[in-house]
């Protein structure tokens, strides 16, 4: 499947709403085995493009979340060495190279997610997650592995992928990434969406959303990201928000304003901008909807 | 922005495909230069490329080569503009390619600064003019003791920096502004050392590390908790009333910038613009260059209040951490709304540690801070300081050190 159109339905059959640049990119992955690498705000749906590629491929989602003081035993692998040690203890007195090749086998091996990701059968989606937050020596590793795709394992040898995973990385922008890993990956800038693919992808989520009813939302949140926050709302919070609206049961955001006042706190994550977006305020962006 | 819709130059670039590897290089040759990281990984995708069909639809090729080009926000913006200057023969050139042209002429501290960086540059040998790689040994002349090479720095540390004329003084100043901001980092970090210590037994690793004693646990592993960095932001004013100024802080934060590990740099004066990159360039005078590139567009007033705005909306969330310490250089002096000045500062303080204001003219005789600007600006302010020579910056550090 290189077609973008191919693949743009595809993720839309999967309830993922891309761009045609993100489909581009997509089918980029796949001609050049480049690793993604996709950036923006918090909440537009970068973890999304990974689940919706997982589901498109019909292969596994293996995550590896970043974190600070990640290391290659929590993202490689890992011995298990209680059971090593009860083997030894089990085995005394035996031959001292026999217990050895036991318990430096594959049995003794805990698998994280980087080694997983190359020994399956079926190429996975392999996403990483808030890179950004990983120290720049787990990055200097992880570069390592994803142009060499192979693991040495100094008891057990040299590992090859049996597969190559489609390898998507998130970054929130919290440290500045290296240029070796940029350079390896193709980069995507994940923007929030306009409102008419915000509207497609409030209808695709949410059951029960008439296309008029995610028409005025994403209008509404469009309006609401204009205003000078200090969080801006994302995806995720649009969907919240119109889960919310849609169980109460609003049909026409211009018939419930005081629905829409209250239910606001979907949106709005901090009490400076809860203050910020007054009635008033409110009523503005309603009016400017119809 | 349409990605494949009927574009003009479809025309040319199906002409333009017959010399492909030649345009080709080219294209990459100026995505270079104005700063793209690419390399020859990248161009041979980018010929896989074109041979699988994309040199067929403009759109789609630009498309492709942004993804594949691009490595960060700013080149994925800039990369429309570039891509239909050189393949399409747009007229956009203007706008994105100066960014490879040095148009330092409009700005008058920048260039000042430059000319005198880079002229012995082209003259002296070029050990004289980085001495800062090699720890300033050499740049001490054989004759002298060392006993006379520190007073001349302990007389230099009460000049201020605005009577500095002689072109030597003034680089010496540069140097041991470079040097201090090297002993901060050190300091800062051996006192982080020496409280660590660890309070957890860490078991797994402990079981690890004793599997060779056949699991009795003899040398235990304790774990640590990670002490984090100081982050030291600044947000350096270069309008035309700090000039005199600026070549100095620019090395202290040049050398900042290379030694801490978290540093950010900021320049603003009628806007902000993101300066660490540039400034990580390991040969000063070559920094400079890339900095007055970047700062077209000065002189005209100090926009302190708008250029903190751009910052708080685009830049804080990621620059600023609760350990962050924010540290602005400006003499104050805004020429936009002081009010908007006022609002922003509080907006910053709520989200950093401390602000620190440096103020070179504070020390002037009869200086009272009556500028509009700084008066909205003090109530938000935990330091504010003078800095207009080097000890005065020097007695900034045990500040730094307690955050």
């Amino acid at each position: 499947m290189n077609n973008r159109e191919e693949i743009a339905k595809a993720l839309a059959d999967c309830g993922y709403i891309a761009d045609g640049e993100l489909a581009t990119a997509i089918s980029l992955m796949q001609l050049l085995r480049r690793p993604l690498l996709l950036e923006g705000e918090a909440g537009v749906g970068k973890t999304e493009v990974a689940k919706a590629l997982a589901a498109v491929h019909s292969t596994e989602l293996i995550r590896l979340q970043c974190y600070e003081g990640l290391d290659q035993s929590a993202a490689l692998y890992e011995w298990n060495y209680q059971r090593q040690l009860l083997s030894i203890q089990a085995h005394r007195g035996e031959d001292a190279d026999a217990i050895e090749d036991q318990i430096f086998s594959e049995k003794y091996l805990l698998e994280r997610p980087l080694l997983a990701a190359i020994r399956r059968d079926k190429p996975p989606v392999l996403l990483i997650d808030e890179i950004d937050r990983a120290d720049d020596e787990f990055e200097a590793f992880l570069l390592e592995l994803l142009s060499d795709f192979q693991v040495s394992i100094p008891e057990l040898g040299t590992i090859s992928a049996t597969t190559i995973p489609h390898v998507v990385l998130t970054s929130n922008g919290t440290r500045e990434l290296s240029d070796a890993l940029r350079r390896r990956c193709l980069y995507h800038y994940v923007d929030y969406p306009d409102v008419d693919r915000e509207a497609r992808i409030i209808m695709a989520r949410i059951d029960g959303a008439t296309a008029s009813l995610s028409l005025q939302i994403a209008r509404m949140v469009e309006g609401i990201r204009k205003e000078e926050l200090r969080k801006v709302p994302g995806v995720a919070e649009t969907l919240d928000w119109a889960a919310a609206l849609v169980g109460i049961g609003v049909r026409d955001l211009l018939e419930a304003p005081e629905t829409v006042h209250e239910t606001l706190m979907c949106l709005l994550k901090t009490h400076e901008d809860k203050s910020r977006l007054t009635r008033e305020v409110t009523e503005r962006i309603l009016g400017k909807v119809a | 922005m349409s990605c494949c819709g009927p574009d003009p130059g479809y025309e040319e670039i199906d002409e333009v495909s017959r010399l492909v590897a030649a345009k080709l290089a080219a294209f990459l040759g100026t995505l270079r230069d104005s700063g793209f990281a690419v390399g020859l990984q990248e161009g041979r995708d980018a010929a896989t490329l074109m041979a699988a069909g994309y040199a067929e639809r403009p759109g789609l090729l630009r498309v492709a080569f942004k993804h594949l080009f691009s490595a960060r926000k700013t080149d994925w913006d800039r990369f429309d503009g570039l891509f239909d200057a050189f393949w399409l023969g747009k007229r956009v050139r203007s706008r994105s390619l100066t960014i490879g042209s040095a148009k330092a002429a409009n700005s008058p501290s920048l260039k000042s600064l430059q000319d005198r960086k880079s002229e012995p540059a082209a003259g002296a040998a070029a050990t004289d003019q980085i001495p800062s790689d090699d720890n300033g040994a050499p740049e001490h002349r054989a004759g002298e003791g060392r006993m006379e090479g520190a007073s001349r720095a302990e007389n230099l540390s009460e000049i201020d920096f605005r009577k500095m004329a002689d072109p030597d003084q003034i680089e010496q100043a540069h140097e041991v502004a470079a040097r201090l901001a090297r002993t901060m980092r050190t300091r800062l970090t051996r006192r982080d050392l020496a409280r660590r210590r660890g309070y957890r037994l860490d078991l797994r690793r402990t079981i690890h590390g004793n599997i060779s004693h056949g699991g009795v646990p003899i040398t235990l592993v304790r774990r640590q908790r990670k002490q984090k960095p100081l982050r030291l932001v600044m947000l350096l004013d270069a309008s035309g009333s700090m000039s005199m100024y600026t070549g100095v802080f620019l090395r202290f934060i040049h050398g900042v910038l290379d030694e801490f590990r978290e540093a950010e740099a900021f320049l603003f004066h009628t806007r902000l613009a993101h300066v660490s990159d540039a400034m990580k360039e390991k040969d000063p005078a070559r920094a400079l260059d890339r900095l007055s590139i970047m700062a077209q567009g000065a002189g005209g007033g100090t926009r302190i209040g708008e250029s903190l705005q751009t910052f708080n909306r685009w830049h804080a969330a990621r620059v600023l951490h609760s350990r962050s310490c924010v540290m602005i250089v400006s003499d104050g002096y805004e020429t936009g709304d002081a009010r908007l000045l006022g609002r922003e500062m509080a907006a910053l303080a709520k989200r950093c540690r401390r602000i620190v204001w440096l103020n070179p003219m504070m020390a002037w005789e009869g200086y009272a801070p009556e500028a509009a600007g700084i008066k909205a600006a003090l109530p938000h302010i935990d330091l504010y300081a003078p800095a207009n020579t080097l000890r005065s910056l020097t007695e900034l550090e045990p500040y730094l050190a307690k955050l």
